[in-house]
Order: C-alpha cells, then structure tokens, then sequence
C-alpha cells in the first residue's frame, strides 16, 4: 500500500505524459477528423503500454546510471518535483520537457545524497537531447522528400489517397505510441525500478518480472492520460502547430516514431556494436521536441518561410531551464523529506553495487525472485475477457437492429403519415371543387326556377291585360272604356319599372363580384345603395345610356350621379371614374 | 475494405460527372449550330439529350456529397472537392438554360451572325473543355492543375473580345433591325459568353484548390 501512495508521483507523471504526448502521435489525425478520437486513444493505448512493457528497459537502465534512486521516499520525491516541474513550466507556457525534467531531479537526488554524478552518462543524455530533434529533422526531411516523390510518380487518386493515409496514420501512430512508451516509460516508472517488487509472471506466451509489472502501471497510468484528458490537447494541438496535411502529419509521426524507437532499442543498439559501429545511448528524449524538429525539417524541404525560429531558441532555452529547476527542487525537497518527516530518501549503499544490484540487469533476475505461474489465471481472464466481449457484441448487435427497425418503423410512419396529409389536402381539394360545383347547381336551378315564375308571371300579366282589351271590346261606354285604358297603362307603367328583374340582376352581379362590393363598402362605407348600384353597373362597363333604365332614370340624371359618385370617393379631376372602379 | 469500397465509388462518380459535363458542352456546341443553322429537329434533340444530362449531373453529384459526407471522406478536402463539384454543376445548368432560351424565344438571328456565333459557342465550350482536364488533374497531379488552365483564361478572354464585337455589330451594323431585336441578339450573345465566365470561374477555384493541395 505504502509502495503504490510512494508510486502516485510517478503515476501522476504517467497520466500527464498521456495527456499531452499522445497529442504528438495522433494531433493532427484526430484535429483533422482524419481518426476518431476513440479510436486513436485506444491505438495509442494499447501501444504505448506493450511499448513500456516490452522495450522500456533500456532507457530506465541509463536514467538508473546516471543515479539509482534506491528508496521509495527517494524515487517519490524525485518523480513529484519532476512533476511538479513540468506543471508550473507548462502554466506559465514555457516549453517543457518531462525526460529533461527527470534527469535533473535525478541529479538534483544524486546531489543531495552524496553520490557522484556520472558526467560520461549525463553528457551522453544532454547530446541526446540535442541530437534527438535534429534526427528528427533529418528524418522528416528525407521521409518528407521520398513521399512527395513516391506521390508524384504514383499519382493516387486524391480519395483513394485519403484511404491510404488514413490507414498509415493509424500503422505509424501505432508504432509512435509503441516508440513512446519504450523511450518515455523510464521518465515514469525509471526512479522506481530499483524498489520494484520481486516477482516473476509466467503468462505462458510471455512473462513479466517486477520492473516490467511497474511498466504496465506506468503504461496503464499513460493510457488514464490518454483517454482522459488528450482529446483537448489533440484538438488543440491538431489544429495549430501541428495544423499538417495529412502527408506532413504521416512523416512527422514516422520520424518522431523512429527517433525514439533507435533511442530506446537495445536490440538494435546491439546490432550496431555488432558489426563494429557505435552503441547508441537509451535516453528518453523529448517527444514534443522530435516533433519541433520534424516539423522544421518539412519546412526545410518546402522552404525556408516555413521554420519556426522562435520554437528552436525555447527548445534550447527549455534544455538548460528544465534540468535546473527540477534540480534545485528536488535537492530543497529532500532536504524537506529527510528532515522533516524523517523518511529515508537512499539506502546509503555505494553506487557500484547498485548498478550490480539492480534488477534492470537481465542476470539479476535471480532465483530469490518470487515465481508466479499465471498461465492458468491468464487463460481463464482471457477467457472471461472473451466472452464478456461475446456478450457485449451480441447486445450490441441486438440493439443496433433494435434501432434499424426503429428507424425502418419510423421511416415507414413518416411515408405514412406524408401520404396521409396527401389523402387529406387531395380530399378537401375535391370537396372544395365540390362545393363549388354544388353551388353552380343550386344557381342554376334558381335561375331556373326564376326563370320558370317569370314565364308564369308573365303569363298571368299577359292574361290580365288580355282579359281588359277583351273588356274593352266588349263595351261600348266610353267612360268604362277610359277607365279600362287607364288601368292597362297603369299596370304597364308599373310593369316598366318593375323591380323582380333588376333586384335578380343586381343579387346576381353580388354573387360573381362579391369581393368588388365588400372592398367598396369597406373603403367607402358612406355610399348609399343607390351610388353602390351605380358602381357595380359601372365596373360592368355599361354606358349611362346603358344605366338609365336599369337604375330607373334618366341619362342625365346618370351623369349627375356620376359626378356625385366621383366626388364621394374623392376622384381627383382627370382621374377616370371607369378605371378606378375597375381596379379597385 | 469499406474505406476502399467506398473511395472507389466516389472516384467513379465523380469521373462520371466530369464525363457529363464534357458532353453537355459538346451538345451545348451542336444545340447552337444546329439551331443557328435551322435544323430544327436536330436542335430540339440536342435541347433534350442536354436537358437529362443536367438531371443526371446533379443526381451523380448528390450521390458524391453523400458519400464523402456520410463515410466522413478527406475532412480537410471535401469542402473544396464540393465547391468544385457544384461550380462545374453550374456550367451544365448554364448550358442547358441558355440552350432551352433558344427554344423558348426564338430569337431571330440574321444570316451573317451566324459564323461569329458559332465561332463564339465555340471559344466558350473551349474554356469549358479545358477545364474539365484540369479538374482531373487536381485528383491525381495537383502540380499540373496550372499549365492546364492557362487554356480556359485565354478561351474565356478571346470570347469576351468576340462577343463584344458581335455586339458592336448588331448595334452598329445593322440598321435593319428593330431595337428589340438587338436587344434580344445582345443577350443571346450573353447567354453563350457567359459559359465560357463560368469555366473561368472554376479555373479560378481550381488553382487554388490546387495550391491548397502542394503546400
């Protein structure tokens, strides 16, 4: 318990490394929606665990020679100002690095307790330092210019293009996170390897001894980083200096990949002495600073306009300030640790035997370790692992086509209901026509019947005044025949100005126009039915002559009325009268 | 793979859009001749091969837009891809409205218009089919985008020279004419110059797209 509260430190410095190296690896993929975020946290992940797991010895072995920290107090001391170093470095936005951190709250330990610093081991560190961005540079740069050309020639198609890029931005990603966690593991977990656990896991198809089981932690404390905090740094990242076409962002993950995967192979190191070439020294080195360094070697090959001077003098700026600060921190810190709450900050051997001692030498897994044999634990977690998996894909299986049947459902309700609206305005599109229709019936068969107690009434009048003349022949008193003469003209004159016609004339005009006089009885609701009567015989165009003996007098009095209509609805004079009311 | 599957089928697409668009131009050119020249059935064949052309641009670029959309295609390039789609989309409905104008209006075209009109068609259908190689090249050689498309700025500028000097004719030249047959001639000659603008104006995008791409 007190060994994983002494860990925290170097846990914590994991979670920070995650949050913002991923950025590095998969920045411009996720910032330009080229990989979903998910997807690229899982990658890395995965990644940079069997990275630190599997190849992050050798980095941790020099951090280890240049100090062993051999108390847990000691190791939790160095890791938390290192942290704390990069913490207040970053707020104030200075450029930092967490491998130079480490290094200098190392020397800072080594200072306090009395050990001497291997200068041969730090001086090999600090070249690294510098050597790292520029092999970065170099690699971009010639990476940058094999692609362009390999592009050139090959002349892909710019979607087809896209699907090749999205891929290998997921392969070299991949293989970053693996490079990032070999190379960076030792900035974590590398103060805590000499006070890692005695324990060797047999899991059958591999093996963990106890400094990589403190890897995994430090791994698995990277991937916390990842998944919870680097989306914002990807974004925010993606989106600005490493706002890359997808090529550029391919090299600039590929070199930064290769130039800690060559700082961090032990295997490949011995290749080289091998055949006769110099070893190269396992440092963690900078991930962010590779990266400056490829970005600059692209801009190098499309032209000088593009380099970022300003990030180079605060990659070197960072390179003595880092180191320093972490340094001076740790040395005040111990003293504080040591003092006052009296915890032991190094085992006080001599620093031979603990290069001899430690458990990074592969020889010195020693048979005092404790031995584990997972291989059936493992085979029943992968398997509980398999079918927790099996269950989740069935659900998930079973809700997707829950949802595409839902989606089908409501699709259908959607064309149902479309077609329901339809029906409807094609419905009251009928009974609209019907109605109108039925009302041209309805006038027809009252024209009809007008038409039908006219020619009765007109009989009846033809009657009538048949049944006088008869009257009148028949008589001979000239008195009686007067009287009878008078009555025919009588009944005549009242038929002239008969009413029955023009009230059907009038009603039927009001029907076709009914607008016309609603419009005129609302702009003018002073005219008196008369100049109303006069205004709709007017619209219909009729001459005065053609009025007078509609309305019942004379032309001249229509021409009076004219002048009366036009005067109440404030005609200005030259405007026609015709014309006003045609367009009103 | 889907990815694949995917970019495949928009690649077909889209070379099948270029493909209509190339044709609409040669038919556009015919519809002018064949009308200019009175064949009328001819021209109204044309109008209407023209016209399902058109129908079947927009439907092929609507399929592409979805399917970089949907399948979240080249985030960084579909924006571009699109403008350029819609902008060449364009010059098809161009041609097909001015060819329907033809047909609508009939106008009346004077015999000896007739050859500085077809010369005209001509020059724009050239900007257009300039373009269209230009267009390819921005998907698989954006370095040659360019040399392609000094063609379109040299087509588009001859046609503005020609059809002002059509215009100076029909108002200058020819006095026979009613006012409201110039007029009717000045914008058929508009119609016809105006293609050769929109080829200009996917050039323009073009070169930019294509610069965006070798950055």
């Amino acid at each position: 318990m007190l060994f994983l509260i002494f860990l925290s430190s170097g846990l914590f410095l994991g979670w920070s490394l995650g949050a913002n190296d991923a950025a590095n690896i998969f920045g411009s993929a996720v910032g330009s929606k080229m990989i979903r975020f998910r997807r690229a946290a899982l990658i890395a992940s995965v990644f940079v665990v069997l990275g630190a797991v599997f190849q992050g010895r050798g980095t941790s072995e020099t951090l280890s020679s240049l100090g062993a920290v051999d108390a847990l107090a000691g190791g939790f001391t160095v890791s938390l100002c290192a942290a704390f170093t990069v913490f207040w470095m970053t707020r104030y936005a200075i450029p930092v690095s967490t491998s130079q951190a480490v290094v200098g709250a190392i020397i800072g330990w080594s200072t306090f307790v009395g050990q001497t610093t291997d200068y041969k081991v730090l001086s090999v560190i600090v070249s690294s330092w510098i050597s790292g961005p520029i092999l970065g540079m170099i690699f971009a740069a010639l990476l940058f210019i094999a692609l362009r050309k390999l592009l050139r020639r090959l002349k892909i198609h710019v979607i087809k293009l896209d699907a090749y890029i999205r891929i290998s931005l997921i392969v070299v990603g991949a293989f970053g996170a693996y490079s990032l966690g070999a190379n960076n593991i030792a900035n974590v977990m590398g103060v805590f390897v000499n006070s890692a656990p005695d324990v060797f896991l047999d899991f059958g198809l591999f093996s963990l001894d106890g400094v990589q089981l403190l890897f995994l932690l430090g791994g698995l404390a990277i991937a916390a980083g990842i998944f919870t905090y680097s989306e914002k740094v990807m974004n925010t990242v993606g989106n600005g200096i490493l706002s890359l076409n997808a090529e550029a962002a391919i090299v600039v993950v590929l070199s930064q990949a290769l130039v800690l995967f060559i700082f961090s192979s032990s295997s490949l190191s011995a290749l080289l002495v091998s055949i006769g070439l110099p070893a190269i020294p396992l440092v963690p080195v900078s991930s962010t600073q590779v990266v400056v360094g490829s970005v600059i070697g692209i801009g190098l090959v499309k032209g000088v306009r593009e380099i970022k001077f300003k990030a180079l003098g605060e990659i070197a700026i960072g390179w003595i300030i880092t180191p320093l600060a972490a340094g001076i921190l740790t040395y005040v810190a111990l003293f504080f640790v040591q003092n006052v709450f009296h915890l032991k900050v190094s085992s006080g051997a001599s620093e031979n035997s603990d290069l001899a001692s430690s458990p990074l030498s592969s020889s010195s897994i020693a048979e005092t370790t404790h031995y584990i044999n997972l291989v059936l634990p493992a085979v029943l977690v992968v398997a509980a692992f398999a079918i927790i998996v099996l269950i989740f894909l069935i659900f998930r299986q079973q809700k997707l086509r829950l949802k595409a049947e839902n989606e089908l459902l409501q699709q259908q309700n959607n064309y149902y209901q479309a077609q329901k609206t339809l029906s409807t305005m094609e419905v009251s599109a009928i009974q609209s026509e019907n109605n109108l229709l039925n009302q041209k019936l309805e006038n027809r068969r009252r024209e009809y019947t007008n038409i039908a107690l006219n020619i009765t009434s007109q009989k009846e009048f033809l009657q009538k005044i048949s049944s006088i003349i008869d009257d009148i022949r028949n008589t001979d008193e000239k008195e009686i025949i007067d009287n009878k003469l008078k009555e025919v003209s009588t009944i005549l004159r009242q038929k002239m100005s008969f009413s029955d016609e023009t009230d059907e004339f009038y009603s039927k005009i009001e029907q076709t126009d009914r607008d016309f006089r609603q419009k005129l009885a609302s702009l003018f609701p002073d005219l008196t039915e008369q100049e109303k009567k006069l205004a709709i015989l007017l619209r219909l165009n009729l001459s005065s002559k053609e009025i007078s003996p509609l309305l019942g007098i004379s032309s001249k009095s229509v021409e009076i009325a004219r002048y009366r209509l036009r005067k109440r609805l404030n005609l200005k004079q030259g405007e026609s009268l015709i014309n006003f009311i045609q367009n009103l | 793979m889907l990815l694949f599957r995917h970019a495949q089928k928009s690649i077909e697409l889209i070379d099948s859009f270029l493909n209509l668009i190339d044709q609409g131009s040669i038919l556009f050119k015919e519809g002018v001749r064949n009308y200019l020249y009175g064949n009328r059935e001819s021209f109204l064949s044309n109008l209407q091969t023209l016209s399902n052309l058109e129908t079947e641009a927009d439907i092929l670029k609507r399929k592409t837009e979805n399917i970089l959309y949907t399948q979240s295609l080249m985030p960084q390039l579909r924006g571009d891809i699109l403008k350029l789609l819609e902008e060449l989309d364009n010059i098809i409905d161009l041609a097909k409205t001015s060819l329907f104008q033809f047909d609508v209006e009939n106008p009346f075209i004077p015999a000896e218009l007739n050859q500085d009109l077809v010369k005209l068609t001509e020059l724009s259908t050239a900007a257009i089919e300039s373009v269209i190689p230009a267009a390819r090249a921005y998907f698989r050689d954006p370095d040659s985008v360019k040399e392609k498309l000094h063609r379109v700025y040299l087509y588009e500028k001859e046609a503005d020279k020609l059809a002002d000097a059509i215009k100076r004719k029909v108002f200058h030249d020819m006095p026979n004419l009613k006012l409201s047959e110039k007029f009717h001639l000045r914008y058929f000659t508009l119609h016809i110059e105006t293609l050769s603008d929109a080829a200009e104006k996917t050039a323009d995008v073009l070169s930019i797209m294509a610069i965006k791409r070798t950055i």
